[in-house]
């Protein structure tokens, strides 16, 4: 941190001027002719939480992506379609038991055993041609979102908000001020908020995993040299596999999130995909914090959008990637 | 890997004889003529219904195709934005030129087709711009974000775009005397869209342009090194797809009469890819095979399915499960396939197949 500061003054500087004009802007009530350009600060707060939220939701599912990306150098194009597949299953199994918490399980266990499937059947057999798999990939998008409409038709499915998470819940950042001097403070979705924390608390994890453990040594040294690797006697194969399945559930469990949050129908797969490949395409390809940080900033992109001007919301998570790309086509917060 | 394998001499070969030209017309293929005198007296023997639901698709989606093969065969780069172009070509005719939607601006067709090819070459570049920024798989990630992009913009977008019901009700244009729109005439402008824009590749495939892009696709440090502007020959090769898709994107357009977003959905841009490496990436008229074999499934999906006793929409599985079957087995599509089956007939012994699905 402090290295970045002495390298980069004038971009320490400029991002410190952002983050202070940020906490300003979510934290002070505005004045009524801030709010007359600008809006209402509800629409405001509403949009930035709703964006970091949805970034949340966006770091689940890029993660895995990012996740096999980095080890096994697979673009799995079928991502979106195994958040898909988690979501409906998911579904069924809280419709059956009506229990939230043992759809992320249901969820979680089919898509890390297709994910399994999918590495020992078909991704083990062509290593290291990364165009075919990515070929592959598309074909069986193609075969499973037909599948999926063919099991549950093309209507729209919510999974329901258990009872302990339903309503709103008053957050400490002031809205408005009445002119009787009462302050109004936001109220804002249990669910969005929990299942926030509980994507933080997992991106934790992962780090954690990730970088203080041996697990986590043997997948970042397969990520930079797996040849190497394997060489040194670790049984990659049964990395790859794990790393695959972990990869997939996680995006299964999103699948869940995702249903929640809003809901599942045929046409999500490609909408969660795009969200992905452009959350890796900004954060950084097969980098768990880039991951994450381009989770939040297209989601937030996203939702400002969404509230300021709704047209053009997509074109503005575009611009986001076309300017990462012309400045920093390798991402965000990848060093090479 | 094997697609560049048999590429890579195709390459050779041609850079190997420099008159190539004179070879060419000695070595026409027997079954190329036949192919030939078929398609031109296909609208004696078809229906209409023929006519335009098969060939008049196989040659429209194999053109759109034929620019994704350009970009991946000769230039390594796997463009998923082709039907991004076309579809934006044909948007641009639909709302310069007559249509339906009130307020239009209704250029005569002379105008609004170069137009589109204008624009469409300037979006190529700029595709080809941001994806040159990132090679291999990477350019696939781009591309697909890009279509994906300019399909929900196009869903949500009113003021240009009409949103989700698209622009309708754009005639076909009526010039030298003939309605383009009756089946054998558009039978005819189809095919000879086609017929051009595979005579184009195949002899860009052949001038130094080609030859130095194609040398880019093999090892493009070493073609920097010789002076080539490994950049600047990419972003053209973009361009000049950009142009043959947009041809493509027309022609559609006026075959429809209307254009709405989802033609340039992320399952139309998987489509033509599916349709160019279906048919094989190697060579420019696998494209068509491939566009062929689409336009008779997507037909008589229907009716095949169904008599086998299974739901009639199954199509698409139909589709992904033929893309999986060409993908494991024969990387260079039926192309691949033929080739392969040929040589064994000729040397009568299973090493001579040519380039095999193993190494990579």
């Amino acid at each position: 941190m402090n290295n970045f500061i002495a390298r980069r003054p004038v971009w320490s500087l400029i991002l410190a001027v952002l983050v202070i004009a940020a906490i300003w802007l979510v934290f002070a009530p505005w004045s009524s002719g801030f709010e007359a350009i600008f809006g209402r600060k509800k629409l405001f707060l509403n949009a930035v939480l709703n964006g970091i939220t949805l970034g949340g939701l966006y770091f689940l599912v890029a993660s895995g992506f990012t996740l096999i990306f980095g080890l096994m150098r697979n673009v799995n194009l079928a991502h979106g379609s195994i958040y898909l597949l988690g979501g409906y299953f998911g579904y069924l199994a809280v419709d059956a038991t009506g229990w939230w918490l043992l759809g992320f399980v249901v969820a979680f266990i089919v898509a890390a055993l297709l994910g399994i499937v999918l590495q020992v059947a078909v991704f083990r057999r062509m290593e290291g041609q990364d165009l075919r798999q990515t070929l592959v990939t598309i074909g069986i998008s193609i075969v499973l979102a037909d599948l999926m409409l063919w099991w549950f038709g093309g209507n729209s499915y919510q999974i329901q908000t258990p009872t302990w998470l339903r309503g709103p819940m008053d957050l400490p950042l002031i809205t408005a001020v009445k002119s009787s001097g009462e302050t109004v403070y936001l109220s804002y979705p249990i669910v969005r908020l929990v299942i926030f924390l509980a994507s933080v608390v997992i991106g934790l994890g992962m780090w954690l995993v990730l970088n203080r453990t041996r697990i986590g040594m043997i997948v970042r040294a397969g990520v930079d040299d797996r040849d190497m690797l394997s060489a040194m006697g670790v049984p990659i194969q049964l990395v790859f596999v794990t790393v695959f399945a972990f990869g997939a559930g996680l995006a299964g469990m999103a699948g869940v999130v995702g249903g929640t949050f809003q809901s599942l129908s045929p046409g999500e797969d490609t909408r969660f995909l795009l969200a992905s490949l452009i959350v890796v395409i900004v954060g950084g390809m097969g980098s768990i914090p880039g991951a994450a940080l381009g989770a939040v900033i297209i989601g937030l992109a996203e939702q400002i959008g969404l509230a300021y001007f709704p047209t053009y919301a997509i074109v503005l998570t575009f611009l986001i990637m076309v300017l990462v790309l012309a400045v920093r086509p390798q991402g965000l917060l990848v060093g090479r | 890997m094997a697609l560049a394998d048999s590429r890579a001499r195709g390459a050779s070969r041609a850079a190997t004889q420099p008159n190539s030209q004179s070879a060419w017309l000695q070595n026409v293929n027997p079954a190329a003529v036949l192919v030939g005198v078929v398609v031109l007296i296909m609208p004696a023997i078809a229906s209409g219904f023929v006519l335009t639901q098969i060939f008049g698709w196989t040659y429209m989606l194999g053109t759109i195709a034929l620019s994704l093969m350009f970009l991946a065969g000769y230039g390594g780069m796997v463009s998923l934005a082709q039907m991004t172009i076309a579809g934006f070509a044909g948007y641009v005719v639909a709302i310069l030129g007559v249509n339906g939607v009130p307020g239009g601006i209704g250029w005569p067709w002379w105008l609004a087709v170069p137009a589109a090819l204008i624009l469409a070459m300037v979006v190529g570049a700029a595709i080809g711009a941001l994806a040159v920024r990132t090679v291999g798989i990477y350019t696939i990630m781009i591309t697909l974000a890009i279509a994906a992009a300019f399909f929900y913009f196009a869903n949500q977008n009113y003021a240009i775009f009409n949103g989700h019901t698209g622009i309708n009700a754009v005639p076909t244009p009526v010039f030298l005397g003939v309605d383009w729109h009756d089946a054998i005439p558009s039978y005819y402008l189809e095919l000879g869209v086609a017929f051009l824009c595979w005579l184009a590749v195949s002899y860009v495939a052949r001038a130094p342009f080609g030859l130095a892009l194609q040398g880019i696709r093999d090892n493009p440090r070493r073609m920097a090194a010789l002076g080539f502007n490994v950049n600047a020959h990419r972003i053209a090769a973009y361009v000049f797809a950009a142009v043959i898709a947009a041809l493509g994107g027309i022609l559609l357009v006026w075959s429809y009469g209307e254009i709405a977003p989802g033609t340039v959905s992320v399952s139309a841009a998987i489509d033509i890819l599916v349709i160019a490496v279906v048919g094989g990436i190697g060579n420019p008229i696998g494209a068509f095979i491939g566009a062929l074999i689409y336009a008779v499934l997507k037909t008589f999906a229907l009716d095949v399915l169904v008599a086998f006793g299974l739901d009639g929409n199954r199509f698409r599985l139909l589709i992904g499960l033929g893309f999986l079957a060409i993908v494991f087995f024969s990387p260079d599509g039926i192309i691949g396939l033929w080739a392969r089956w040929r040589n064994r007939a000729r040397r009568g012994s299973p090493r001579a197949q040519s380039t095999g699905g193993g190494h990579g």
